[in-house]
């Protein structure tokens, strides 16, 4: 039958194209490495004991490892909060912004429920971090759904507002008897548990369970199909019948919703208490993240794994090779460069019609 | 509304000099371009002249474009040559055209509104220097506009005027920069009748001076005015050459839809004594044009089961906005709507869908289909409902592939389900539209251009299953600049001109030349019933 030999042809061109798309990945890696080589070499720096440096202190040991996992689960997380929107095209910069919200929101209330189990504190938590992100969301994603004002812009100006905001409780109201720039320490049911000793905590479990379900929803369900229309042709999504404003409104809120979880993991796993100006461009990270990897649910995986071994290695650096923790933001600028200038290393065949 | 143009006497009758016997300015032989679907031009010969208004008539698709566009370095003619003062030119980028002195008015302006009228001008000058001298470009521009009646105000932000002033300065702008031929591509699409006339006297003197004019229209009745030489476009060929002396509206109407009148076979005709309720109901309809939409102005229309509605006009006469305006893409203003004999002025398309109401629009890429996705994926985007199961946490692929497959099976089409709706044939991306629309008996279809792109056999299936469709009770608004096909089809017609139905008869009250008549502009010989 046709359909048949339809769907053969298509199960080798697409088994074509991951190996090509994985090909294509590890030269512009080596090549975004070499580049960052001929840097460190100007520097007088050796950059092959760098690389080495680099691998040896993530991935060289069990503890290593670990901290590479807790640099890498915020990124995955906020890596998702960006590629959900981005597949109805829209453009989520504010990230950051709504991951403080979350995080103030979640904070609200392991300050507020101390007495509660952790078995309903953690899950409330979740819930108002979700709702303080979402909340935040909320405003670009209804403004661009009347067309009164593009999501990009109103996202990226709200990031500059949440962490004023952050700021005017935690000095005003919620600070800790000691200091002024945090909390107290949250009560211990309010902290997601850790796992094995190490830093790494439940909200891997979060981020990895986030993941899959974004890949089944946009492949499997009726709304991922629905959304996969809308980010393909609107006009024609629109004449056919898929309410454009609804989603448009609905899945900015989940991603600021998603950036939130993002942001009670943080406060509630690795720091255990709310700090102004806790987060240093976890969402501006995600961003890149899910830019590099187009939005693709394995990309964002991998992508996530190699920029947390590239900053966790990068503190290292310092130490070893003395250099300012500032070079590696040089190579991941490098990256996302030669990523978005979509080399072709290898001429694709085209497929026959 | 038809432009009340006059001249003075003296222009027409220096416009009824031929100028045969002078070397052509320009002359184009054996211009050819296909496009994938479509032979846009075929041995196109054209000639043009200084001190000439020449135009080019024809239906939209008819090639017009595409010709000037090779003109104007857009496209690469796949064959043929231009010769200019009987030399020949490679014509390969607008700048290329310019540089030969071709100049092109568009339909939607190139200016910049945040500039003054000066320096818009000053942007397009070829002499323009490093330090710009704007009370000198100003001294040229007051020069060229006393002269030529294009008086403006040339300090003021273009964003502040009208649109006729701002065509003056799309004017003032070629001639400066030194073009000596000028296409106009409808160039009184856009304006009121007083700024029409305006223009033609500005384009009559223009003529006098020695410069060559190209107009692109649909409106015979200006051309009539003030044309000296017309050519008439059909299927991509040149279907006649003439003088305006020699031209009158009759004999370009029949070159430009053709003479052959068509074997009608109607078909049966509905029921008169019984009236249903109608499924559609316009009532007193105005909508807003945004950008480059048209708006439509006080529509009454009323579609029965069982019925099809034709609607006749040359595209861009809101033909496009019927059909949404059928759908719910855009609202109405003013007036009343209902579907199915309830109100429907803010019904969402998915409930219009949900309730029968199928969509065939005119352009099935842009408007239809999202391109990467499958066939298969496509059929299913307009009923998701339909096929998702577990509340909408999967979807039943099988249930939509026995549906195509039955759709196709019923058409006689086949597609295949699995490729990406990119790498379809416009035909191919044509009848999967089709199928989807016309499948699971909807209760109004809203169809446009159908057959656009079907070979004939495909073509026949679909007319088919639009008479298939009015048996069993279905209302029908077809959409088509194809008359032989709204003849065929159609028990009754309307005809839409700039946003208004300026015609409404059964096939049998009317002939081609009435409805030609009306889709271009003209009064209509026996008083449209309306």
């Amino acid at each position: 039958m046709a359909q048949n030999t339809d769907t053969k042809r298509r199960a080798t061109l697409i088994s074509q194209k991951t190996a090509n798309a994985v090909l294509r990945y590890l030269l512009m890696l080596l090549l975004a490495l070499a580049l960052f080589g001929v840097i460190l070499l100007l520097l007088g720096k050796n950059p092959v004991q760098s690389y080495v440096d680099i691998f040896r202190s993530t991935l060289g040991s069990a503890y290593g490892f670990s901290e590479v996992v807790v640099a890498m689960v915020p990124m995955l997380i906020t890596a998702v909060a960006v590629a959900l929107p981005s597949r109805v095209g829209l453009i989520n910069v504010g990230v950051e912004g709504q991951l403080y919200m979350g995080a103030c929101l979640a904070a609200w209330g392991a300050l507020t429920f101390t007495h509660l189990p952790a078995w309903a504190l953690l899950p409330l938590m979740v819930f108002l971090g979700m709702l303080g992100g979402a909340a935040w969301a909320f405003f670009p994603g209804y403004l661009k759904s009347i067309g009164l004002v593009n999501e990009t812009i109103t996202s990226l100006l709200l990031n500059s507002v949440a962490p004023k905001i952050v700021a005017f409780l935690i000095f005003g109201f919620w600070h800790g008897p000691m200091d002024t720039n945090k909390t107290a320490s949250f009560v211990p049911a309010a902290r997601l548990p850790a796992f094995l000793g190490t830093r790494v905590d439940l909200s891997l479990v979060f981020a990895l369970g986030l993941l899959i379900l974004f890949w089944y929803v946009m492949r499997y369900t009726r709304w991922g199909l629905e959304m996969r229309a809308i980010g393909g042709n609107p006009q024609a999504a629109r004449r056919n019948g898929i309410p454009l404003k609804a989603y448009q409104v609905g899945i900015m809120c989940m991603g600021g919703a998603i950036a939130g979880l993002a942001g009670m993991s943080l406060v509630s796993g690795y720091y255990g208490l709310l700090l102004a100006n806790f987060s240093t461009g976890s969402g501006y990270m995600g961003f890149l993240i899910s830019w590099l990897s187009f939005g693709d649910p394995i990309g964002i995986l991998l992508v996530s794994f190699l920029v947390a071994i590239i900053t966790t290695g990068g503190n290292l650096l310092q130490l070893t090779q003395g250099l300012p923790y500032a070079v590696i933001n040089i190579l991941l600028a490098l990256a996302l460069y030669i990523v978005l200038a979509k080399p072709t290393f290898i001429k694709e065949a085209k497929p026959a019609r | 509304m038809p432009p009340s143009s006059s001249f003075p006497p003296t222009l027409l009758s220096q416009a009824s000099e031929p100028a045969i016997r002078k070397q052509p300015i320009l002359s184009l032989r054996g211009i050819t371009r296909r496009f994938p679907l479509v032979l846009a031009n075929d041995h196109i010969d054209l000639d043009i002249y200084s001190g000439e208004i020449h135009a080019l008539l024809g239906e939209n698709g008819a090639g017009k474009s595409t010709l000037m566009k090779i003109l104007y370095g857009f496209y690469r003619a796949d064959s043929g040559s231009i010769c200019m003062n009987g030399n020949p030119v490679k014509i390969h980028s607008p700048a290329d055209a310019r540089n030969l002195s071709i100049g092109m008015l568009f339909q939607d302006f190139s200016l910049i509104p945040a500039l003054t009228v000066a320096e818009n001008i000053a942007l397009f000058l070829r002499d323009l220097k490093q330090i710009i001298d704007l009370r000198q470009v100003d001294r040229r521009i007051q020069d060229l506009a006393a002269r030529y009646n294009l008086q403006i105000r040339s300090q003021v932000k273009v964003a502040e005027l009208s649109i006729g002033e701002q065509q003056k300065v799309e004017i003032l702008k070629l001639l400066l920069s030194g073009s000596k031929i000028l296409i106009l591509d409808e160039p009184t699409r856009v304006l009121a009748p007083h700024e029409i006339d305006a223009l033609y006297q500005v384009l009559s003197s223009l003529r006098v001076d020695g410069y060559a004019i190209i107009l692109i229209t649909h409106k015979m009745k200006e051309v009539l005015e003030c044309a000296d030489r017309l050519t008439i476009l059909r299927g991509g060929s040149v279907a006649a050459s003439m003088l305006r002396t020699e031209a009158n509206e009759q004999k370009l109407i029949e070159c430009m839809f053709g003479k052959e009148m068509p074997g009608i076979s109607r078909p049966p005709e509905a029921d008169t004594n019984f009236k249903p309720a109608p499924i559609l109901k316009l009532h007193g309809v105005t909508t807003r044009g945004e950008g480059a939409a048209t708006s439509l102005k006080d529509i009454d229309l009323e579609i029965y089961p069982g019925e099809i509605v034709g609607v006749a006009g040359v595209s861009g006469n809101g033909q496009k906005e019927l059909g949404d305006l059928a759908l719910g893409m855009i609202p109405c203003a003013r007036g009343e709507k209902r579907l199915f004999g309830r109100q429907a002025a803010h019904l969402s398309i998915r409930e219009a869908r949900r309730q029968g109401v199928a969509f065939i629009p005119e352009n099935p890429l842009a408007m239809a289909s999202v391109p990467f996705m499958t066939v298969l994926e496509n059929l299913a985007l307009t009923r998701p409902w339909r096929y998702s199961r577990r509340s909408g946490w999967s979807m039943d692929w099988t249930a939509v592939q026995k549906d195509a497959q039955d759709g196709l099976k019923k058409m006689d089409y086949s597609l295949p389900l699995y490729t990406l709706a990119r790498s379809l044939s416009g035909g191919n991306l044509q009848r999967m539209v089709i199928i989807r629309e016309l499948g699971l008996g909807p209760r109004l279809i809203v169809a446009s251009y159908v057959t656009r792109g079907l070979d004939v056999q495909s073509t026949l299936a679909a007319r088919q299953a639009l008479l298939d469709a009015r048996q069993n009770g279905t209302g029908v608004l077809l959409i088509s600049e194809d008359l032989e096909e709204l003849f065929t089809l159609s028990d009754r017609l309307i005809v839409l001109f700039e946003g208004r139905i300026v015609g409404a008869f059964t096939p049998a009250e009317t002939d081609f030349h009435q409805v030609g008549y009306l889709m271009t502009g003209s009064k209509a010989e026996h008083g449209a019933k309306h």
